[in-house]
């Protein structure tokens, strides 16, 4: 296999970098890309009738084609927004605000990822509509049957989550959008953690809008992308009002411009998108399905070799990403943290903004390694190793 | 992992694993405040009992990392007994002494000097802090 290793500046030999699922490391090319925008042009877009201006609008509303067409959506369906939490936020302030009334129904599930359900908790209680759980399978899933039992004609909207950022699982999101269609109600995927390796084409999903964030793809933080139906986006109104979202301004009203500028008001992260745009170039050429792969080998090689470390406890056996949440026994998940700390493996714990798995499993802090394309077995080997010694520390101190 | 042994002492997985004056009670006179670190899943309470100015008891109850509940327990035999302001100063102290920063040397930290082993991991000083930070909410 190619050592992708190279490509990523962060990394130094005995650093194992395993917390991908919070945010990727950055190619050189990303970098490059950030440092060209600076370098080079530092103008604003839209404004300037000058060859800067007017290639940095180019490279910025480029990269919107980009985008579009690594998820199979059409141009105009791409909003550049701060990442997939401010992407929710648009969409449940302005378009749930919209359309949800007392006694309507949203459907979510105890996976989300908090900015997956807060929007909607928020504007559950604004108007009225009930907040409705999926019940999990005994595994934590998401699974039809019970999709099936929990929507009804009052189901407004799905807040689907593609891949669990604790538990690693992956939704059914087709089967899903067609049940959630025929009763009427629209399809919010976020793809947070799925864009970075599993190919998606919402086209072909079918799903209403989706959002995730360059930063989890190789991609810089500050930008990310709310795809929506054309039609649902033009029926939305601005949640931001400024410059660069209107036509005319008259004393007492407005026009705003077609979707997406509408939604894009003030001076947007230029040097962002020009990243963006690098990071999916690097994700097309490596391909999707061959990170997908060697993540989930990875994942499957650290499950397995922690199954045979005695006192570990792990959450998530069957986790169809790169993504393993784990505990060691009676060693409370932040006393476990500084020791892989201290061996130079970064990874995470906590909660992973998403409480509610933690209630389901039963448990308020977890680790979580999570792999990437830059990650080998070499890596999975020293993590192994640094669990078994951490497994024998904390036995030795007495936990 | 010789600072992390350092940060490890006997003192605090004695605490930790025999914590003191666990479990609040249900009396008046007592005040109590709570704080969570929902991130890591520290959540202690401290429980204070002042009379004619002298701190008579002080609980704690909980769950969290082994720093946080140990700091907990420490805390409680710590500080029992002193009268309000020189518990404050103490409890500032402390706090000063876990964050690395310069602090009142001429106190008797007793086993309570031994969390300074968080000063090398920055991300365990709030562990350390939090129920200090909680018992001073109980005397305000
Ligand atoms: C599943 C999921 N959804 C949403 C988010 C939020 O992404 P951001 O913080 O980039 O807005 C995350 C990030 O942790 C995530 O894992």
């Amino acid at each position: 296999m190619k050592d992708y290793k190279c490509d990523f500046p962060q990394l130094n030999d005995d650093y194992v970098y395993i917390d991908s699922a919070a945010t990727t490391l950055t190619p050189t090319t990303v970098i490059d890309a950030i440092n060209d925008y600076y370098r080079n042009y530092s103008v604003n877009i839209h404004r300037g009738m000058y060859k800067q201006s007017y290639e940095a609008t180019e490279i910025y509303e480029n990269t919107r084609r980009k985008a579009a067409a690594f998820i199979g959506a059409k141009t105009e369906e791409i909003v550049y927004t701060r990442g997939t939490t401010s992407a929710l936020n648009l969409l449940a302030q302005r378009y749930g605000n919209r359309i949800l009334k007392k006694g309507d129904d949203i459907v979510v599930s105890e996976l989300a990822h908090h900015s997956s359900l807060l929007p909607w908790q928020h504007i559950a209680a604004e108007t009225g509509a009930n907040l409705r759980y999926v019940p999990l399978d005994s595994e934590g899933r998401l699974i039809v049957d019970n999709i099936k039992k929990t929507l009804s004609d009052k189901t407004k909207i799905v807040a689907l989550t593609h891949v669990s950022n604790v538990m690693g699982y992956l939704a059914p999101v087709k089967e899903v959008t067609e049940l959630a269609h025929a009763v009427g109600a629209k399809v919010v995927l976020d793809c947070a953690q799925a864009v970075s390796h599993v190919p998606i084409d919402v086209k072909q999903l079918n799903v209403d809008f989706m959002a995730f964030s360059a930063h989890k793809m190789l991609g810089p933080t500050g930008i990310g992308i709310l795809y929506g139906k054309h039609n649902l986006l033009e029926s939305m109104e601005p949640l931001e009002y400024g410059g660069d979202m209107v036509d005319f301004v008259e004393k007492d009203h407005a026009v705003w411009k077609d979707v997406p500028q509408r939604f894009e008001a003030g001076t947007m992260p230029i040097a962002s998108v020009f990243g963006l745009a690098k990071a999916i170039d690097y994700l097309e050429a490596v391909g999707l399905d061959h990170i997908h792969d060697h993540i989930v080998k990875l994942a499957k090689m650290t499950i397995d070799g922690l199954q045979s470390i005695e006192d570990v406890t792990i959450y998530n056996e069957h986790s169809d990403s790169g993504i393993v949440t784990f505990n060691l026994k009676n060693v409370p998940s932040h006393d476990a943290l500084s020791f892989y700390a201290e061996e130079n493996v970064a990874l995470r714990a906590g909660h992973h903004c998403a409480m509610l798995v933690g209630k389901k499993l039963g448990v308020n802090s977890t680790l979580r390694a999570s792999f990437y394309i830059y990650n080998d077995e070499k890596d999975v080997h020293r993590f192994l190793d640094v669990t078994k010694q951490a497994v024998d520390y904390f036995r030795t101190l007495g936990f | 992992m010789a600072d992390l042994s350092h940060m490890y002492r006997e003192i605090i997985m004695e605490h930790y694993k025999h914590p003191r004056n666990k479990g609040l009670v249900d009396e008046e006179g007592y005040n109590k405040h709570r704080i969570k670190n929902p991130s890591c899943g520290d959540d202690i309470t401290i429980q204070s009992k002042v009379e004619d100015g002298i701190v008579k008891d002080v609980r704690q109850d909980g769950s969290g990392c082994s720093i946080c509940c140990a700091s907990a327990s420490v805390l409680t035999e710590k500080l029992k007994g002193m009268d309000v302001s020189e518990a404050k100063h103490f409890a500032d102290a402390y706090l000063d002494l876990v964050a690395g920063n310069s602090y009142d040397e001429s106190l008797d930290f007793g086993e309570s000097k031994v969390f300074e082993g968080v000063r090398k991991f920055p991300s365990r000083i709030k562990c350390a802090s939090i129920p200090w930070k909680a018992f001073k909410k109980t005397i305000e």
